[in-house]
């Protein structure tokens, strides 16, 4: 990433035209000339790409796609940058950007494949499916983070809820046996987190930056000693969860591409999609949603007109730590079962990043994890096929991605204003 | 908000005992002991002979409560004398071997921990000490193993290599702050990731793999480039007196520079220090600067002394314990030598509870994530003791929010 943005600035001399040129479109335009250029010219040329538009046991199965690498590269990398060029345009006119960025965002994508898949195969199907996947924890970490940030409390917790929540939901799932009592054990365990976040931010004023960072130790700590206690030498008892399997809703997954994609997945996936639409319409659109905001933005205006700050805040960070221990019980009873040592390994991170990638809106941080479980993914299985770049350079891509953001290369980024500081009624 | 702020009633004035208590000193103290309490409880209650005992509880309740009583006091016994001394030692040096691991695993918490107390003091929070730690590691690492010098200038170089790394992703966080108002709590948790695949990446390039080897570790560092060991037997190295002499160079810097007032000043209020006519975006790039290179020499003791080579691990969590240090000692760089042996004690003690007690090292975790939650909050430890208000604002209190 930091060398694809890095000739931004200077591939651009006549942008200077308009006056608001958002810094988003500068920077696609030069993403998009760096595509044209470098997958490009880097592409073998005589080399076939082929993309399987199937997983294989679809009724209605597209065949394969079969393309010269190198001219599929440019190909792509143009649309990628006619799309951003019309972004162009649209910001003149001060047209909603998103389409642009989405379609500039896909044939980007598909110009990078085609250069780095060049010569072999790669599954589209099963590469977005497992992208999504991957996405699930980081998803419902972002809401979390999101449900306590914009009532005004910073979580840097996410992955300390994510890792008890994980725990408590591999352990109820084994000692019942029950997969569906684990989802259900799952909330509490990132309950107790947001409960001392919420206890030790709001009533006893605590820094929430350091809270957040001691309380994912607290995390990491107690699930680790129980698991070296309780759940390692007795694997048989407390740690064998059962797992759900994907469930398939009916005609829906059966739509080419897309439905094996959203529709055959496992009901922590389908709660997900439950989640992020109730938040976003509930933040947005609910008088609910309104208090949040005012909360997080001014509090002592939201005082003035009868809202209760500090029991607002209360409540949104409890949610949030129900919000992301569900999430957690993915690492778990929805994927590999048992709990293992700091399973979560940094996902609370990408999360938080994802919020502020995606600038505290649930749209936004969907958007941002999506595309960070898609980084993710893509490392595995193109480490597979064997690439040109490392795949720890992919792993890398959030936490750089995350880094440019803040550092204002696509605009500013903003937290809701009274993020972070405690509310004290003088 | 909180009722801690009402004054108790006119009663009859409290002991001086209490009063001690009450202040700083004994809300340190007082929270080390909540923290050490709650630790033997989750140590009781999961200890399988405790289970076994409990399940006739009520026929013999006694058996439960002696059992749980052995297993604490068998766990906090074996974390001691893996802090201190080995009684059953027959030499002195082996005797105060325990002491010695206790120093070895101290020095890099505190100079991990000195890089982020002087950043809190100048006003930021640097959470990238672990990113830091990594890239003064890999330059003290190549440093140490590529080249062969005669030791009085290749271990000098080394460390100052690791200075320096530690100083580049510091800087990085430093920079973005002053160029572009990016807080550093989030660039520095970013930085911290990037590092870690940065070492992952590295150690599979044959620059930095060592020969015949295929998982991530470097070739060893020169003799010459090794901090000296103080005792044979020991591990403990020539590292905590860096540390020692860092604590001393921090303390002076914040106490006595021209610079370091500067830094308090930032830290105190930045805009009353802009106004002030001082450079608030260059403060903030040199505290980092330093506060990385602090972090750096973090690494080059883990490099340079414990492990002599370069892994993928190398940081092993050192730069977010250097947080629970550097708020233990509440950013003062004695105190943070002091928190820093402690909590050294605790991670050398561990290891000798885990395998003399089979209690796991990561209770140890929740001891010292439970210490500082309790000195953040004073008024929750004196309302426990029931213990005098004694005013005195609250450290860790001051919250800026993300725009700040």
């Amino acid at each position: 990433m930091s060398v694809a943005e890095a000739p931004a600035p200077e591939a651009l001399p006549e942008v200077h035209i308009v006056p608001p040129t958002p810094r988003l479109v500068k920077v696609l335009i030069g993403l998009g000339i760096f595509a044209v250029v470098v997958f490009g010219f880097f592409t073998p040329s005589g080399e076939d790409v082929t993309f399987q538009l199937a997983l294989g046991e679809e009724a209605l199965a597209l065949p394969d796609l079969t393309l010269p690498a190198k001219i599929s590269a440019i190909a792509f990398s143009a649309i990628a940058l006619l799309a951003a060029v019309g972004g162009l345009f649209a910001a003149r006119k001060e047209r909603a950007l998103w389409p642009y960025s989405t379609v500039f965002g896909i044939f980007f994508v598909l110009g990078f494949l085609s250069w780095a898949v060049a010569g072999s195969t790669i599954n589209l199907v099963g590469l977005l499916q497992g992208s999504l996947l991957l996405a699930v924890p980081l998803v419902f970490g972002a809401m979390s983070g999101i449900l306590c940030e914009r009532a005004g409390v910073i979580n840097i917790a996410i992955e300390g809820q994510l890792l008890t929540g994980a725990f408590m939901a591999a352990v109820v799932a084994s000692l019942t046996q029950n997969a569906y009592l684990g989802l259900i054990a799952a909330p509490l365990g990132g309950l107790f987190i947001g409960l001392l976040l919420a206890v030790f931010a709001i009533k006893y004023w605590v820094d929430q930056v350091i809270l957040g960072v001691v309380l994912n130790v607290l995390a990491v700590g107690l699930t680790s000693f129980f698991y070296g206690r309780l759940l390692a030498p007795n694997q048989e008892t407390w740690n064998s969860p059962p797992t759900f399997s994907p469930i398939a809703i009916p005609v829906l997954s059966d739509i080419p591409i897309v439905g094996p994609i959203l529709f055959n997945q496992n009901i922590v996936v389908y709660l997900m999609y439950i989640i992020v639409i109730v938040i976003n319409v509930a933040l947005f659109r609910t008088k609910w949603g309104l208090r949040v905001r005012a909360v997080g933005e001014h509090p002592q205006a939201a005082d003035t007109v009868g809202i209760k700050v500090n029991s607002v805040r209360f409540r949104n960070v409890l949610l949030g730590g129900l919000v992301a221990g569900l999430g957690g019980a993915f690492f778990t009873v929805a994927s590999v079962g048992a709990f293992g040592k700091e399973m979560t390994a940094g996902k609370g991170f990408i999360a938080l990043a994802a919020v502020i990638f995606g600038r505290w809106k649930p749209m936004g941080a969907l958007a941002a994890a999506l595309f960070f479980g898609f980084a993710d993914n893509l490392q595995s299985v193109l480490s597979i096929i064997g690439t040109p770049i490392p795949s720890e350079f992919m792993l890398m891509t959030p936490y750089l991605a995350t880094l440019l953001a803040v550092a204002g290369l696509v605009g500013k980024v903003r937290a809701p204003a009274a993020d972070g500081i405690p509310y004290k009624k003088s | 908000m909180t009722d801690a702020t009402t004054v108790t009633q006119e009663q009859k004035p409290p002991s001086r005992v209490r009063t001690a208590l009450s202040g700083t000193a004994g809300i340190t103290f007082l929270s080390i002991v909540m923290a050490l309490i709650i630790g033997a409880f989750f140590i009781a209650f999961s200890d399988p002979a405790v289970q076994d005992a409990s399940s006739y509880f009520f026929a013999k309740p006694f058996d439960t409560l002696s059992a749980a009583w052995t297993s604490v006091v068998e766990a906090y016994k074996a974390l001691l004398t893996g802090m201190l001394f080995n009684p059953d030692a027959s030499s002195l040096v082996d005797a105060l071997k325990p002491l010695s691991e206790t120093i070895t695993m101290a020095t890099p918490l505190i100079l991990g921990g000195l890089s982020v107390a002087l950043a809190f003091r100048a006003g930021l929070f640097n959470i990238g000490a672990e990113g830091q730690i990594i890239l003064g590691s890999i330059f003290a690492a190549y440093i140490g193993f590529q080249f062969s010098l005669p030791w009085f200038i290749h271990l000098p170089l080394a460390v100052l290599g690791a200075f320096i790394g530690g100083a580049i992703w510091g800087g990085i966080a430093g920079f973005l702050k002053a160029k572009t108002g990016a807080h550093e709590v989030i660039t520095t948790i970013m930085l911290n990731w990037i590092a870690i695949y940065l070492v992952a990446w590295l150690l599979t390039k044959p620059a930095f793999l060592r020969e015949g080897r295929q998982d991530p570790i470097s070739p060893p560092v020169a003799d010459s480039a090794e901090y000296p060991s103080i005792v044979d037997q020991w591990r403990v190295h020539a590292g905590i007196i860096v540390a020692i002499l860092a604590a001393a160079a921090v303390a002076w810097l914040l106490d006595k520079s021209t610079l370091g007032f500067q830094f308090r000043a930032v830290g105190a209020n930045a805009n009353a220090a802009r106004t002030a006519g001082m450079n608030v975006s260059r403060m903030y790039l040199l505290v980092m600067l330093i506060a990385g290179g602090l972090a750096g020499l973090a690494g080059s003791a883990q490099v340079l002394g414990t492990e002599k080579s370069l892994t993928g691990g190398i940081s092993a969590g050192i730069g977010f314990d250097a947080i629970t240090v550097a708020l233990l000692g509440r950013a003062n760089p004695w105190g943070v030598v002091a928190a820093g042996l402690l909590f050294g004690g605790l991670r050398a003690g561990g290891l000798n509870m885990q395998t003399a007690t089979g209690t796991p090292i990561d209770i140890v975790l929740v001891i010292q994530a439970l210490i500082v939650l309790f000195i953040a909050a004073p008024p929750l430890v004196r309302s426990v003791f029931r213990l005098p208000e004694t005013g005195g604002a609250g450290f860790m209190q001051t919250a800026k929010g993300w725009n700040g």
